[in-house]
């Protein structure tokens, strides 16, 4: 259903992404990860026919993007990044526009329309201005303008971002209800959403694709250690050798914070190992107080380093606390 | 699934249409309106009462030229202001990027928005023969060279919106983009002011591209081809460069 050989992207003389290829089968909804500046947003604007690329082809639902786009575009629905739509209109007749814009009779025109509001769950408020709703809201109408023309293909640039959590859940179910006869690409920066989405993750890195596997395959080889942190009222040195002593732990390094007498450490051990109950017990041992103790995911960043050198020594360096969590989720 | 030829020939329309409807669904269109009708009239009234004054009435030539040029300062006033926002405002909200995934091509769009500001130019010209059409009522006239005058107008202001047109596709911020197209047509207009520093041959080529030495013979009943020609070929160089502006995405990228 799309078809990406050999893309590359130049603005100027920066490469935003080289030599991008993958295919996406019919039905299939796969996930585009990357830190920010990996080249997502470059790569799904060109499936959905903002620019062409500089080298390489593309087709989608068959159709050639640059040489036959038009259709292409006509094939494709398109979630932009940056969530926009005419302030002034409704809902309604906002859609209606996009409608006649992608060529729907008009006498489709209704039918698709109410259909795409009540599959966004935005139907309660078809006749209200889009500046005025909320941005969940103004998100919704942007994935029902996608859904317009029932296109084959979604391209559906960072859907969740920006949401709250509950959102993020109707979000992604939405999405899911979406796939029945479509094609779906999205970009995220979080990792726990292609895995609940995704049945298969492109993962890009400055441009370049690093890794394209199930979400189940890919968390497999990332996992390779565990991290800890936690915050003791003792002497930085001693709790530092001290808790290098249990079993399970790797290495023992200093968190952003630490001071004497409030040790605040980060904690490797190795692979599938909770060693959380036998810190707790290390330290209870030696009477000092245990402020925090918690286990912390690698963030992407740390996750993407690994994938691009091929081992995990990054890992096991990249030990700093202060960074964590934006992912742990 | 849809074919994307379906209602082809009518995407130019349904974008003229959006333009037409947020112009009118704004306060901004009302108020252009109203100090173009507000401005055109009181020069109408001022200049007819000069002539009244100045002349015996007959040379009712002479009075359109005085109204005509005076119009033009009117448009020149109001024109930027209705251009601003046609693509600068969509570059601001980011609609643009999705207005590039429909299945249009770009002359389209351009068309569609240049089409709807011609319209509203179009609406707002109407009104202002209201007070001709009473003078025609009180004394019948030859109407013929009032009707080349409106065509030098409207040519005028065409020339203004592709102008205008192509500067608000070069940014996103509409004062920027009134400001820019101020400037570009006040040199148009007064480059052959500066007649004593130019030499005979530039002075020459100064006076084939000035917009005012190019009006000033409709406002006298005059149609010459060159300079139908010459609004002809200026609002097309714009849109072209709109055009070239649009596609510069291919290497710039969105906004
Ligand atoms: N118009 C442009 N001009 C110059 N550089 C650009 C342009 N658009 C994108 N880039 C650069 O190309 C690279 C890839 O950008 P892109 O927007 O595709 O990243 P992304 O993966 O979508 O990131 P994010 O997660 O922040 O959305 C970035 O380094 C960006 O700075
Ligand atoms: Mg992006």
């Amino acid at each position: 259903m799309i078809s990406v050989a050999g893309v590359s992207k130049r603005f100027g003389s920066f490469t935003a992404i080289s030599d991008i290829s993958f295919e996406v089968a019919t039905g299939e909804i796969v996930g585009l990860l990357g830190p920010n500046g990996a080249g997502k947003s470059t790569t799904m604007r060109i499936l959905a026919g903002v620019f062409p690329p500089s080298s390489g082809s593309a087709r989608v639902a068959g159709h050639d993007v640059v040489a036959d786009s038009l259709r292409a575009r006509a094939a494709v629905g398109y979630f932009p990044e940056r969530v926009s739509a005419y302030q002034e209109m409704t809902v309604q007749s906002y859609l209606h526009y996009v409608g006649r814009m992608k060529g729907v009779r008009r006498a489709g025109l209704s039918v698709q329309a109410d259909a795409a509001m009540r599959a966004c769950g935005v139907d309660t408020v078809a006749r209200r201005i889009i500046g005025s709703l909320s941005k969940g809201f103004r998100q919704r109408v942007g994935i029902a303008q996608a859904l317009i023309g029932n296109p084959e293909v979604l391209i559906l640039d960072e859907p969740t971002a920006g949401l709250d959590p509950e959102q993020v859940a109707e979000m992604r179910d939405l999405i899911r209800s979406l796939k029945q006869d479509r094609t779906v690409v999205l970009s995220t920066h979080i990792l726990t959403e292609v895995e609940q989405t995704c049945d298969r993750v492109i993962i890009l890195h400055r441009g370049r694709i690093v890794a394209v596997d199930t979400p189940a395959n890919l968390n497999r080889r990332v996992q390779r250690a565990g991290r800890i942190y936690v915050e003791v009222t003792a002497p930085v040195v001693e709790a530092r050798e001290w808790l290098a002593r249990v079993g399970g732990v790797v290495s023992v390094s200093d968190a952003p914070g630490s001071r004497d007498g409030n040790a605040v450490l980060t904690i490797l051990t190795e692979r599938d190992r909770d060693v959380r109950e036998d810190i707790a017990r290390a330290i209870a041992e030696r009477g000092w107080g245990l402020r925090e103790l918690r286990s912390v995911a690698f963030s992407l960043e740390e996750i993407f380093l690994t994938l691009v050198q091929g081992d995990d020594d990054e890992l096991e360096r990249g030990t700093h606390g202060a960074n964590l969590d934006h992912l742990s989720a | 699934m849809t074919s994307w030829s379906e209602g082809r020939t009518v995407r130019i329309w349904i974008i003229c249409r959006r333009e037409l409807q947020a112009a009118f669904g704004s306060v901004v269109a009302y108020v252009l309106f109203a100090v173009f009708l507000l401005l055109s009239g009181y020069f109408f009234y001022s200049d007819l009462i000069f002539m009244l004054l100045m002349a015996s009435f007959t040379p009712v030539i002479g009075l359109w030229q005085w109204v005509f040029l005076d119009m033009r300062l009117v448009v020149l006033l109001i024109l930027p202001l209705i251009t601003m926002r046609l693509f600068a405002e969509e570059k601001k909200l980011g609609t643009i990027e999705l207005l590039w995934t429909y299945p249009v091509r770009d002359v389209e769009i351009i068309a569609g928005k240049f089409l709807a500001a011609v319209a509203f130019f179009l609406l707002m010209l109407l009104p202002t023969a209201i007070p001709f059409a009473l003078l025609y009522a009180y004394q019948p006239f030859d109407v013929a060279p009032l009707l080349v005058a409106y065509l030098g107008l409207v040519l005028l202001g065409v020339a203004f919106i592709s102008c205008g047109l192509f500067i608000s596709s070069m940014t996103e911020n509409q004062v920027v983009s009134a400001m820019v197209t101020y400037g570009i047509l006040v040199f148009f207009w007064f480059m052959t002011w500066n007649e004593e520093a130019a030499n005979q041959a530039t002075l020459r080529i100064l006076l084939g591209l000035s917009l005012f030495d190019r009006f000033f013979n409709f406002t006298r009943g005059v149609i010459d081809t060159r300079d139908v020609v010459f609004f002809a070929l200026f609002t097309a160089f714009f849109l072209f460069l709109t055009w070239q502006s649009l596609a510069s995405r291919r290497w710039r990228g969105v906004p």
